[in-house]
């Protein structure tokens, strides 16, 4: 089990925070293209999924996975996507991006008056505190990864 | 109003800007007369800055704006309110749970519009003015104003514009204070320029 990276995109599409852990293979493409990529296939999934449901939904897609990750999702009605890959060891990593919103990005970034709101995040406390959290989630494989 | 029961030294500091992680320190409150004369500090300080109550009351709600956009964040994540279905349900969130959550009182919601567009607000209670009477000379000022921008900036963030305003207010005499809060539209989401 392993967690692979993290995105945080603002309604808008701008991606505010990215991090990385167990990545082995870079996506061959520019990262602001990749950006773009993944807030494009997530904001077009989204209104896929809305459309296909048999009733109204309130959460929306929350993972889905390839043969070899999944991706986790999170939105908040304020726009805000939280997005996490990992292998396909972690059924759900729910409560881990719950977490990383209420407990971290609100309390470190939304409450810090030196962070403008909805600007990529500079906040070096937020890193250290976001990096120590996914570190100790126990679905943090850090010894030989699979993928 | 009481400290969350403390647990060692830590729970008696009072972190204001630098963030603390811990469920239990977010939930720290603060004491309301505190809160009441502080307020009281700064909408002095505004008519000081300012020569007429427009632009004290303009500047208010640009403040409430902006810590709106921001404390929707707090409201979110400490609340787990979904998305609202619709404006009425939104009503009820704002009356029970954001003002209850924040001001600690529960306004009641009426005077709806036949178009369910529109509601009001009544405060039985508004602990911002606890202590205050307005002066003759500032028989235009909308003491409260902040409270519209907050509602404002943090509906924005929700993708609903609104149009937020004091229609009584007990500092002019009335029984009650009403905020009056109407629906103009909702923000759709737009994909960036530039992709397909």
């Amino acid at each position: 089990m392993t967690i692979h990276n993290l995105y945080i995109f603002e309604r808008g599409g701008r991606c505010l925070f990215y991090s990385e852990w167990h990545r082995r293979r870079g996506p061959g493409i520019p990262q602001e293209e990749e950006f773009k990529l993944m807030f494009g296939m997530l904001f077009s999934l989204r209104s896929f999924v809305a459309k296909m449901s048999p009733t109204d939904m309130r959460d929306g897609f929350v993972a889905f996975h390839t043969s070899k990750y999944r991706l986790h999702y999170l939105e908040t009605p304020s726009g805000l996507r939280l997005v996490l890959n990992t292998d396909l060891g972690v059924p759900s990593a729910r409560e881990a991006l719950q977490h990383i919103y209420g407990n971290l990005f609100v309390e470190l970034v939304v409450k810090n008056p030196l962070c403008p709101p909805r600007a990529p995040v500079q906040s070096l406390l937020f890193r250290q505190r976001l990096d120590a959290f996914v570190r100790s989630l126990p679905y943090f494989g850090p010894r030989n990864p699979q993928n | 109003m009481s400290r969350q029961g403390g647990r060692g030294t830590e729970s008696k500091k009072m972190y204001w800007y630098l963030p603390f992680i811990s469920p239990s320190a977010s939930l720290q409150l603060m004491n309301s007369e505190l809160f009441t004369l502080t307020y009281g500090a700064l909408v002095t300080q505004l008519c000081k800055d300012y020569e007429n109550d427009d632009d004290v009351n303009k500047q208010l709600d640009k403040m409430g704006y902006n810590i709106g956009v921001r404390l929707i964040e707090d409201f979110l994540a400490r609340s787990n309110v979904g998305r609202c279905h619709d404006f009425r349900e939104t009503a009820d969130v704002i009356a029970k749970i954001a003002f209850k959550m924040y001001l600690g009182i529960t306004p009641s919601i009426t005077n709806w519009s036949p178009g369910g567009d529109e509601f009001s607000l009544i405060l039985e209670n508004n602990p911002l003015v606890d202590f205050v009477e307005l002066p003759d000379n500032h028989s235009t000022l909308i003491y409260s104003n902040l409270l519209c921008g907050v509602l404002r900036g943090a509906l924005e963030m929700v993708q609903m514009a609104v149009d937020v305003k004091f229609v009584q207010d007990t500092l002019k005499g009335d029984s009650v204070t009403e905020i009056r809060m109407k629906f103009i539209r909702r923000i759709e989401d737009n994909l960036p320029a530039g992709e397909e």
